[in-house]
Parts: structure tokens; C-alpha cells; sequence
């Protein structure tokens, strides 16, 4: 796979903040990576030495092959970048905003309208196209703020918090928008959702501190999480006593939980060892003692609960 | 057309998109008149000329000027766009220009705007139009110096009316450098070239020259080359301080 974005040895201070600490990864094509981490982590920070607005302290930043240092040009020219909050000329209307991001692009005459015209319509400004972007709702402000950064068809795209702010349906609408682009991009995304993460990424990258702590698939990450393949068993009741003592019976289990019960329903986490699946055992045991199941279903595992698993030890460490 | 005009179209546009171009045009306009005729005494003076017109200009710009370029940066690091224009495929040097070159030349529309004046001066008497058209040259680029240090000042800082208030006190320093309000600071301790140095930079004396109809290079090499100083600290100012 060719790589698309290439970081090495990144670093940046601010004083004697320590603000990205020796970060490396790279990026290829049909890639979605989505940044975690919690806020102050170094997600912006990295995301705006990438895009090549801030100069890195140490380090080299490779955009389509080309250095941000030594050719900023050629690198910026390579990719679309949607700042934090989706900053724009709020006195300009969408479609003089996006015609001047063409123009500065390179475009001109039959192939700016073309470009402008496309975009408008991938990402649903048509109906606003000649109202001033300050008027404009914040779902609108983060369309404009999209459609500035895909107008050219860059090959990379940066998106800080793409999402933030948005309505379920319009999250909804831009991680669509974002999937259809992802297989021919290189896609680095910045988010706080980790459902997100599940919905679009094919990579996740947990920062804190300025340092990666995981890197991985969405999956490999929910299998750091303690529930991981964890077995959640509905019962209706009554039932007998022990029922708890004959989970933990089953070969594989490491421990059952109540998670809660009364006179109807009790309902279970049975947690397996080393992560191990053990569905099928669990539910022979259910078989075999005739209980009357209402739910059986396994756990993937809880991202949340690995995010704050790796990330608050790394902020208690200061 | 280059990225330096894309930039400066969308900047001019932006004037006229909003309610600064009406207010800074009119107020411009009513107060070089207000000048020209009242403070200016122009009919008592009984002279077919502009004199008591570009007199006041300095006074002017150095109160206008600043108004209109504190914030050429301060609104783009308020709302982020400098974000946003810093990651485009455009050089630093080329924004700074774009920028300055589109804000500089709004006020040469105001300028251009003041011709009644002139429509009058040749009604009611023969004045000698060279003389007037270097004023108005000299004016011009008076306007370019004030908007070159406005830009500096206003890539310092996200706050408008501090942007404001450096800009006024900078502008002024310029002004008075040829008098002793200024010398004084500096006399007594500094050496006599220094002096010499510091009263070649006066506003006045550069503008005056041109003023009286005497197109000299050397003054207009001051203006142009104070612009460029100016924008050069403007662009070292935005690549040191562009993240905050």
C-alpha cells in the first residue's frame, strides 16, 4: 500500500509544553484513520502540522511524497484540510466562498464551475448556495467547511472534529459522505464519538499526551476491552439459587456478574478468560439446565472503556 | 490572474460586502470636507488650489487608516480562516500582499471618491493640476505606508482595538518624526546621524514634497520602500505568532 501521509518523528513544543512527542505513522490509500484521544491530547496539534500550519519542532511531515517543509506547495496542493469548528468568510455565501477556494486551487472558467457545482451538490448547499455563510445554521457552516476541503478532489483529507456539533442526521449524512470518499483518500479524522470511529474508520489511533498509545483496527481495539467477547444472558425467572456459581462452572469463564435482577428478569455479564469466546458453552450450560432465555448475546467490547482505560492512566502519570 | 489577485479580489469584494465600505467611504469623505473647508478656511484663502484639502490628509489616515487595517489579521486569527488560509496552496508572502494590496487600494477608491473637491477648485479658479495629481499621488502612497504598519500591527494581536490604538500611536511616531516631540526622546543621547535618520522618516516631510507638486523618486522610494518593511515584519510577525 502506498503511503499517502507519512509522519516521522514528530514533535512539537510550546514553551515547555510538550504538546506531540515523537509521533510516526503513515497513512495509505482507502485508509480511514480516526484520531481519539481526549481534548489536549495533540490530535489538533498533529492534525495542523500535517496541513502544514504549524511548523513541527522536530520531524518530517510527507504529504503525497512531498515535504511540508521543503515543498509546502506541492504538499498542500495534495489535500484538503477541515479546521477545527469549519472556519469561513462568514460575509460570503457558499458559493462565492467555494469559488474562491477553486480559484486558489488553480481552476478557472468551464472547470471551476464544474468543480464548484459538484461539490455544492455532494454535500447539500444547493438550497443555500446565495445566503452568507454567518446566517447559515452550524450543520450548513460544517458543509461549507467540507465542501472547501473537498472542492479539488485531494488525494488526502484532514478533518478536525468533522462531526462536532451536528444533529444525528446530519452526522449521519457526513460519515456518508465520508465513506463514499474513503477508497480512493487517504482519510485522517479527528473525533470525541467513538461510536464514529465504528461507523467510518478502518483504523484508530488513541493519543494522549502527545504520544500514541493504541493503533489499530476498530475491532482490535474493542478487544483490549475487558468485555470483549463477554456474554450478556437475559434469564425470566423464577430461578433457582446458584445460578451465578453454575455460570462461573462453565469451562472458559472467568467470572459472572449480575448485572441486574429482580423478581422477572435477571440478567448477567459473563466474562471469559484471556478473551476467549465462549458463547457456545455458555449456551450449552443454558440448554442443559432448561432455563427460559429472553436475551443471549455476545459483547465486542466497549471502546469507551478502553479509551478511559489507556487514557486516564496517562493523565494521572503527570 | 495570479493567487495574489484571487486573494485581493475576494479581500476588495469583502469590503463592499459588508457595511465597512459605505461607513469608512462616507465618513472619509465627509471629514475631508469638513476640513478642507472649515479648518481649511478654503474659500477665505481665495486660492485656486488643494492645499488646504491634503493638508489635513495625514490627520486623516492616521485615525481611518488604522480603522480599516486593524483587521486585515486580527479577524482571520478571531475566526480561524487563518487557519484555513495558511494551509492553501499560497506562499505567506502572497497572503500579506493580496491582503494589504486590496485594503490599500480601498482607500484609493476613497481617494478617487474625494473629486468633487478637485471639480470645484477648477470651477471656480485655475488651478495647476500637476501639482494636484502629485498630491493626490503622494497622498495615495501616504495611505499605503499608514496601511503597511496597520497590517504589522494587527497580525500582533487577535484584539481589534488594541490593533487600533498600536496602529494610531505607530502612525503618529511616523508623523511627528520630523519634530521635536519625537527628537526630544532621542537627543541628547543618540548620535546626530541617528537624529538625521529618525527626522528623515517624518510622513510630512516626504508627503509635503510631493504635495507641493514635486514628484521626486527619492519620496516615493520612502513610501514604497516603508510599505514593503512593514509587510516583511508582517509576514515575520504572522509565521511567529500564527498559532496563537
Amino acid at each position: 500500500m502506498e503511503s499517502m501521509v507519512e509522519l516521522r518523528r514528530l514533535r512539537k513544543t510550546f514553551g515547555p509544553i510538550v504538546a506531540v512527542d515523537q509521533v510516526s505513522f503513515t497513512v495509505g490509500q482507502g485508509e480511514v484513520l480516526g484520531f481519539l484521544g481526549p481534548n489536549g491530547a495533540g490530535k489538533s496539534t498533529t492534525m495542523k502540522m500535517i496541513t502544514g500550519f504549524l511548523t513541527p519542532t522536530k520531524g518530517t511531515v510527507k504529504v503525497n511524497g512531498f515535504d511540508m517543509q521543503t515543498q509546502p506547495l506541492e504538499a498542500k496542493k495534495s489535500l484538503g484540510y477541515l479546521p477545527e469548528g469549519a472556519p469561513a468568510y462568514g460575509e460570503m455565501t457558499p458559493l462565492s466562498f467555494l469559488v474562491f477556494i477553486g480559484e486558489i486551487r488553480g481552476f478557472r472558467g468551464a472547470e471551476l464551475d464544474r468543480r464548484v457545482a459538484e461539490t455544492m451538490e455532494k454535500v447539500n448547499l444547493d438550497g443555500v448556495a446565495h445566503q452568507p455563510i454567518d446566517t447559515l445554521s452550524k450543520g450548513f457552516k460544517r458543509r461549507v467547511g467540507l465542501a472547501q476541503a473537498i472542492v479539488h478532489d485531494p488525494v488526502v483529507l484532514i478533518l478536525d472534529e468533522p462531526t462536532d456539533g451536528l444533529d444525528p442526521n446530519q452526522k449521519h449524512e457526513v460519515r456518508g459522505l465520508i465513506k463514499t470518499m474513503a477508497r480512493e483518500k487517504a482519510i485522517i479524522l479527528s473525533t470525541h464519538v467513538l461510536e464514529e470511529v465504528h461507523a467510518v474508520c478502518t483504523r484508530a489511533m488513541i493519543i494522549a499526551k502527545g504520544k500514541v498509545l493504541t493503533d489499530g483496527t476498530p475491532a482490535e481495539l474493542e478487544a483490549r476491552s475487558r468485555y470483549h467477547n463477554a456474554v450478556i444472558l437475559r434469564l425470566r425467572g423464577p430461578l433457582p439459587d446458584g445460578v451465578q456459581a453454575m455460570l462461573e462452572g462453565v469451562p472458559g469463564v472467568k467470572k459472572a456478574e449480575v448485572i441486574d435482577e429482580d423478581k422477572a428478569e435477571h440478567e448477567y455479564r459473563i466474562l471469559p478468560k484471556d478473551g476467549q469466546p465462549i458463547i457456545s458453552a455458555v449456551s450449552q450450560c443454558v440448554h442443559r439446565q432448561d432455563w427460559d432465555v429472553v436475551e443471549l448475546s455476545v459483547d465486542r467490547g466497549h471502546l469507551d472503556e478502553v479509551f478511559r482505560s489507556l487514557t486516564i492512566p496517562a493523565q494521572a502519570l503527570t | 490572474m495570479g493567487r495574489i489577485g484571487v486573494i485581493f479580489k475576494r479581500e476588495l469584494i469583502g469590503y463592499f460586502a459588508t457595511p465597512i465600505a459605505a461607513v469608512f467611504i462616507i465618513i472619509f469623505l465627509m471629514l475631508a470636507g469638513a476640513f478642507t473647508f472649515y479648518l481649511g478656511d478654503f474659500f477665505a484663502r481665495g486660492q485656486a488650489d488643494l492645499i488646504s484639502f491634503f493638508d489635513f490628509h495625514p490627520w486623516l489616515y492616521l485615525v481611518l487608516v488604522p480603522a480599516l487595517a486593524m483587521r486585515l489579521w486580527a479577524e482571520e486569527r478571531r475566526g480561524g480562516t487563518i487557519e484555513l488560509l495558511f494551509t492553501l496552496p499560497i506562499t505567506l508572502w502572497e497572503a500579506v500582499a493580496g491582503k494589504f494590496l486590496a485594503a490599500w487600494c480601498f482607500t484609493g477608491i476613497a481617494l478617487v471618491l474625494t473629486f468633487p473637491t478637485w471639480v470645484t477648485v477648477n470651477i471656480l479658479g485655475e488651478p495647476d493640476n500637476g501639482v494636484i495629481l502629485a498630491s493626490y499621488l503622494g497622498s495615495f502612497f501616504m495611505a499605503g505606508g499608514f496601511m503597511a504598519i496597520g497590517s504589522c500591527v494587527s497580525a500582533l494581536t487577535k484584539n481589534q482595538v488594541i490593533a487600533f490604538v498600536i496602529s494610531v500611536v505607530v502612525g503618529l511616531g511616523f508623523i511627528l518624526s520630523g519634530y521635536p516631540m519625537v527628537l526630544d526622546v532621542f537627543s541628547g543621547w543618540a548620535p546626530q546621524f541617528v537624529l538625521e535618520l529618525i527626522s528623515s522618516f517624518s510622513f510630512l516631510t516626504h508627503f509635503n514634497a510631493l504635495s507641493r507638486g514635486v514628484i521626486d523618486v527619492r519620496d516615493l522610494v520612502y513610501f514604497l520602500s516603508l510599505i514593503g518593511f512593514w509587510l516583511f515584519a508582517t509576514a515575520l510577525v504572522l509565521e511567529w505568532k500564527k498559532a496563537e
